[in-house]
């Protein structure tokens, strides 16, 4: 019997949470007001609910079909798992997204799908789909592409042409895990199609001799992901592949998905699945690399297994780690180093140099910008405030680790 | 004592006549009282005093445009000590011209979080506004009404970001705190309450399976789903009385996909294999 749209719906939703990206932000921004069409993008992106797993809904983030060629170990729509499968057409989802805007319900688009037929005739249909929005309807919301590592050229093109963001999965941090758990991916391909995006993201930049504007292509630039805890990969060689994707390609963002009990699991995954807390280590160890002058090998090396430590934040561990670097006197330090206080970060750091070229900082002052004292007050410098023997006590992790808890005799 | 009586209903206007009056008669701060009008301070006949005549000995008072932005905000806060705050500040920058950029101020910190509660409401009314349709379409544009709850006095300023994006149709957001309604060509703003308007839209079921489906029960999160969607937010979203079946069946569900034994792949994937 031919499933109804909701039916397809839950299945093809169902089948894309696994992507952990959906985020709306960091393309042009535009509206309808001159168009007098329906979409906009101002910048800041937008989460329009949120799920209990604790994650932004941003996008309708769904699949055109789960059917697929593919038979990537890990993933819930390989060809040897036994999930109910579905498809959409191409109307039924530019329909879906128009009516789920206009409620107000999200910003825009996610598509991805399971490869059928052949990569070109995959892309086709999520160019088709975005192709439809923008040129049909009138559509300036935000979408998002999956692009297929082996489509042709003019396809990634096209899809670039109406597509904000693109994005193409690296999957797992080695081609060893790559060839071992996606035996159709093949590393060099993923990664020419990530240098071809980002060589294509850059050109548009720049205004063309001929006419002086600027080409249109996937404004809010690229991303991947990658999946952890299914290959014996470290954190230490995860992030180094980040940093490779990042420099390389100039990816937008690298997402990290803690590999997680899908239904239909394949036997040949590993039986344990890893601690979320491990995701969300390596995305604070993203954060400090992009944002805070951390290199990775400084985040890494402070445990001999190229581990993140788990009960404690990865700056916290580094400042452990290196006590020799403080205190630092909040009324004098530069700012690179004032980012690697734990406990200080991109907001409260410029409001510190403001503050301070008018008055010299207390501990109290720092209260007013919304720093935690308790935090921050065994390493730093104040007016009327010195750590004396703080940054020496062996305690000093006790003092931040979640409390051990007591091994159960019966446990 | 010079007592004034505001509307206080997010309009910096009225603030700012009245502040510059009293800044060019030299009336500091701790001689005001501010009050915001309702309908008790009519019956009771509380007025404005006369705002007292300019003092020519004055200098002409000056106000930094980030001033001005963050009065526009700030104004918009329900606090009733909105008003006096803002004079203390724009009284103290008359002297201190770099008092703004001190964020650990007192009167900076205290103006700026309440800044930083109106950019927060204002966003959280961008995510948490949902439309119901109204009917069919007429004259060839379809209608939507929402229905939305907002903390503070946003509805103005934050209007123009759905016009800017629901171009193509006809919208009014209805608040107890003020409303908003665009026809395609006149933005119409009112700071009356409003009634919450009865609508049923079938789309929304549709929405409903979606965040059923795209909810992962192994990856149960709950406080941090709630910290970024308050409870108070839920009553006004389609959506949100699908969570507390979502969260507790979540577990169970985990616990099966764990426990259930690798199936034997369908004929479909070997013939796919076998082209390999």
């Amino acid at each position: 019997m031919a499933k109804s749209l909701k039916q397809r719906l839950a299945i093809l939703s169902d089948a894309a949470k696994y992507d952990a990206s959906c985020a709306s932000s960091g393309t042009q921004r535009r509206d309808s007001s001159a168009s007098g069409g329906l979409g906009s993008t101002e910048g800041m992106g937008i989460c329009h609910a949120y799920a209990p797993d604790g994650r932004c809904i941003s996008l309708l983030k769904i699949l055109l079909t789960n059917f697929c060629l593919y038979d990537c170990v890990y993933c819930v729509n390989r060809s040897s798992s036994n999930v109910e499968r579905a498809r959409f057409s191409a109307e039924e989802v530019v329909w879906l997204t128009l009516e789920f805007y206009r409620r107000n319900y999200i910003e825009g688009l996610f598509l991805s799908s399971g490869i059928i037929r052949s990569s070109d005739y995959t892309m086709e249909q999520l160019v088709r789909v975005a192709k439809d929005l923008r040129t049909l309807h009138n559509f300036r919301g935000y979408i998002h592409l999956k692009t297929i590592p082996e489509a042709s050229p003019q396809l990634i093109e096209e899809a670039g042409l109406y597509a904000d963001r693109l994005s193409i999965n690296i999957e797992l941090p080695t081609d060893q895990g790559i060839e071992q758990f996606a035996p159709q991916k093949h590393p060099a391909r993923i990664r020419r199609s990530m240098s071809d995006l980002s060589l294509k993201i850059e050109a548009a930049k720049e205004p063309t001799l001929k006419t002086k504007r600027r080409q249109r292509f996937a404004p809010g630039g690229q991303s991947t992901q990658m999946i952890v805890g299914v290959d014996g990969a470290t954190d230490a060689t995860i992030l180094g592949s980040s940093v490779d994707l990042y420099s390389r390609f100039r990816l937008r963002r690298v997402y990290y998905s803690a590999f997680s009990p899908i239904p239909d699991a394949s036997s040949a995954l590993p039986l344990s699945r890893p601690p979320l807390m491990r995701e969300h280590r390596l995305y604070q160890a993203d954060w400090l690399y992009r944002f805070y002058g951390f290199n990775v090998a400084e985040i890494t090396s402070v445990r001999a297994d190229g581990n993140l430590e788990l009960d404690i934040d990865p700056k916290l561990a580094w400042a452990l780690a290196n006590r020799d670097r403080f205190p630092v006197d909040v009324n004098r330090a530069e700012k690179e180093m004032l980012l690697r206080v734990p406990g200080l970060g991109t907001t409260s750091v410029p409001s510190i140099l403001s503050a301070r070229r008018h008055k010299r900082l207390r501990l109290d002052d720092l209260e007013r910008l919304h720093v935690s004292v308790r935090k921050v007050r065994p390493f730093i410098m104040a007016e009327g405030w010195s750590p004396l023997r703080l940054t020496d006590r062996t305690d000093l992790r006790e003092l931040f680790a979640p409390k051990p808890k007591q091994l159960s005799l019966f446990g | 004592m010079i007592r004034l009586c505001l509307r206080g209903r997010g309009d910096l206007a009225e603030w700012r006549d009245a502040a510059r009056a009293l800044l060019r008669a030299g009336v500091g701060p701790g001689n005001v009282e501010w009050q915001v009008r309702d309908a008790g301070a009519d019956l009771f006949g509380l007025a404005d005093d006369p705002l007292p005549p300019a003092d020519p000995a004055l200098p002409a008072p000056t106000v930094p445009s980030a001033f001005l932005t963050l009065a526009d905000a700030v104004i918009c806060h329900r606090d009733p000590a909105r008003f006096a705050l803002l004079y203390r500040l724009l009284w103290r920058v008359q002297g201190e011209r770099a008092l703004l950029s001190i964020p650990s101020d007192p009167d900076v910190a205290r103006a700026e979080m309440l800044e930083k509660a109106i950019r927060r409401d204002a966003h959280k009314m961008k995510a948490f506004v949902r439309f119901k349709e109204m009917g069919a379409p007429r004259d060839g544009r379809r209608r939507f009404a929402a229905w939305f709850e907002p903390d503070n006095f946003i509805v103005g300023r934050t209007a123009g970001f759905f016009q800017r994006r629901f171009t193509d149709m006809d919208w009014i957001i209805a608040t107890p705190k003020g409303s908003a309604a665009w026809d395609g060509q006149t933005l119409t703003l009112s700071d009356e309450p409003s009634e919450k308007p009865n609508l049923i839209d079938d789309t929304d079921d549709l929405w409903r399976t979606y965040f059923a489906h795209i909810f992962n029960p192994a990856r149960l999160k709950v406080q941090a789903m709630q910290s970024q969607m308050p409870k108070k937010y839920w009553k006004n979203l389609p959506e949100a009385d699908l969570i507390p079946d979502l969260i507790a069946g979540a577990e169970d569900r985990m616990r099966d996909m764990i426990d259930r034994e690798a199936t034997q792949p369908r004929p479909f994937h070997y013939r796919i294999r076998e082209r390999e």
